[in-house]
């Protein structure tokens, strides 16, 4: 009976997490749209509901109907799962963010590792439905995908490495309270950069949107897929860049922490904190969306191998003689 | 501890499983996927015995990077279809007789690390980490790797890069001829030396010298 009480808390702990992400998910993209259409001088979605709100309901509406073609040379089970991949991925992650001091589903030891592991992960979803779609865009498209993902996962890692030296300890709270007098993005401001980049590196953006170029590919390893299989590829996808958002928010703008710790600021609790930081970050992804064109391939490659990772190595050596050489290191 | 051994054995199962899936199924893409399966499964395995570190690197090395350039190799080799006659064709297969041999001395080897196997006593002293419920084991595994085997940790990071390079020098070939982006040249280009006024003779035409 135990079993099930426990069972039964973390369900409900889980779905309150999963259930704004996913609305949010659907916010942001409604969020996104209006954003391009800003910045093009137009109005973008703003029919259904008050300023277009339900745009995105709508969108997966007609989803949901629309009939799932599978073409008939397709490996079927694979290509049935590697939406899911994506999708289950996207969301699992989620399990170790912290909105709060309490408010966080499973307070593991390695959870920075864990995101880690997760988003290196999502490669998958990508190089299975291309293949699966046994058609010649989607592969390539996959191809291109999981050659750009591992290429600026490297940099992430070495990235992460870099705030790990500040924080001693992989646990994503602890990383949010080393950072209460100073965040990270103050010292570590390049790497904050260079993070932001390959974040829209990571979740296949402009201007690295390449495995989906559509001038190129029709729509990448998407184009075979349509109905809801397609929906969940892009939830998936949203749900990743608000999840590459929120560790973006963690490692360097300090997570839950109010920016200066006087009266008006300090008395908004934390999650509403956390959100703020993610919606910022995710402004600047919808304005790079509508303002940066595309990269060339040898570019993109070269700005991952070239500049990126030599650039984060020698940063992880500056902080490292930094912190020795002034005696900051944590937990001696 | 009904749960745990509940998902113990769910974990153990799949793996086993899925392993013997990899060496089955007739679709090389197919046994990949199933190699993937079992990496995770397997990590879960050591995230059940309180190794989360180790379960992490297993995921983010093995999964995250391994079998990711397993799965492309395969699918640019294009494999996917393994015929029948590369098992029974008209000349005589050498892969069996090789992978028997491999297969009969791994396990010997197996017979002789679990069948009591006895070190002298003097040979070498095996240190175990003391667990200290104070500190994660990522932290443990650290103090250790970075103080006791400090060398070896560095030798085996020296050969990881000699073979890097190895790699990268067979198969490097200097091709010439290609077009290559120069971006000193091309920032530093000049509105002089680039674009100059020529007069054109009538029907002769006019001779660029690049």
């Amino acid at each position: 009976m135990e079993l099930f009480s426990i069972l039964y808390n973390e369900v409900y702990k889980i779905l309150l997490l999963l259930i704004p992400v996913l609305v949010s998910v659907a916010l942001i993209v409604w969020f996104e749209r209006r954003v391009w259409g800003f910045v093009q001088k137009r109005r973008g979605p703003n029919v259904v509901g008050p300023f277009g709100i339900f745009q995105t309901l709508a969108d997966a509406l007609k989803y949901i109907f629309k009939e799932i073609v599978i073409p008939a040379s397709a490996d079927k089970i694979v290509f049935i799962l590697a939406p899911i991949v994506t999708m289950t991925l996207a969301l699992v992650a989620w399990a170790v963010i912290p909105f709060s001091e309490k408010m966080i589903i499973s307070d593991i030891n390695v959870g920075i590792l864990y995101v880690f592991a997760i988003s290196s992960l999502g490669v998958y979803g990508i190089i299975l439905g291309g293949w699966a779609s046994n058609s010649k865009y989607p592969f390539l498209g996959s191809l291109r995908s999981a050659a750009q993902m591992i290429s600026y996962e490297v940099s992430i890692g070495i990235i992460i490495i870099n705030v790990l030296l500040c924080v001693g300890s992989l646990n994503l709270k602890d990383i949010v309270l080393a950072q209460e007098k100073l965040w990270f993005v103050i010292p570590l401001f390049p790497m904050f950069v260079i993070y932001f980049i390959s974040a829209l590196a990571e979740t296949n953006r402009t201007p690295f949107d390449l495995p989906e170029a559509e001038s190129e590919l029709v729509a990448g390893y998407q184009t075979e897929y349509s109905g809801m299989m397609y929906a969940m590829f892009w939830l998936g996808e949203y749900a990743n860049i608000l999840l590459m958002c929120a560790l973006g928010s963690i490692l360097f703008l300090g997570g839950w922490l109010s920016p200066v710790d006087i009266y008006p600021f300090n008395i908004i609790p934390g999650p509403f904190w956390m959100i703020f930081k993610i919606l910022l970050l995710f402004f600047i992804f919808a304005i790079i969306k509508a303002v940066v064109p595309r990269y060339r391939y040898d570019q993109l490659m070269r700005l991952g191998w070239k500049v990126f990772l030599p650039f984060s190595l020698i940063y992880v050596v500056l902080t490292a003689s930094f912190l020795i050489y002034f005696d900051l290191l944590p937990n001696k | 501890m009904i749960a745990h051994a509940i998902f113990f054995y769910f974990f153990s199962i799949i793996a086993i499983l899925s392993a013997i899936m990899v060496i089955v199924s007739r679709n090389t893409v197919h046994s990949v996927l199933f190699l993937i399966l079992d990496f995770i499964s397997i990590s879960c395995l050591f995230i059940m015995i309180g190794a989360e570190f180790l379960g992490m690197m297993m995921l983010i090395v093995y999964v995250g990077a391994v079998a990711v350039l397993f799965v492309f190799v395969v699918m640019l080799m294009n494999v996917s279809e393994q015929k029948l006659s590369w098992f029974r064709g008209s000349k005589k297969s050498t892969h069996i007789p090789i992978g028997l041999i491999v297969g009969f001395v791994i396990l010997l080897e197996l017979i002789v690390i679990t069948g009591g196997w006895k070190y002298k006593d003097t040979f070498s002293e095996t240190k175990f980490l003391t667990f200290d419920k104070d500190f994660t084991n990522t932290h443990l595994i650290g103090n250790v790797m970075y103080t006791e085997y400090i060398h070896l940790f560095q030798i085996s990071g020296i050969i990881l890069l000699l073979s890097m390079v190895g790699a990268i020098v067979l198969t490097y070939r200097k091709r010439e001829g290609i077009k290559k982006q120069d971006y000193f040249r091309q920032v530093s280009r000049e509105y002089e030396d680039s674009v100059k006024l020529v007069e054109v003779e009538f029907n002769k035409g006019v001779k660029l010298d690049d």
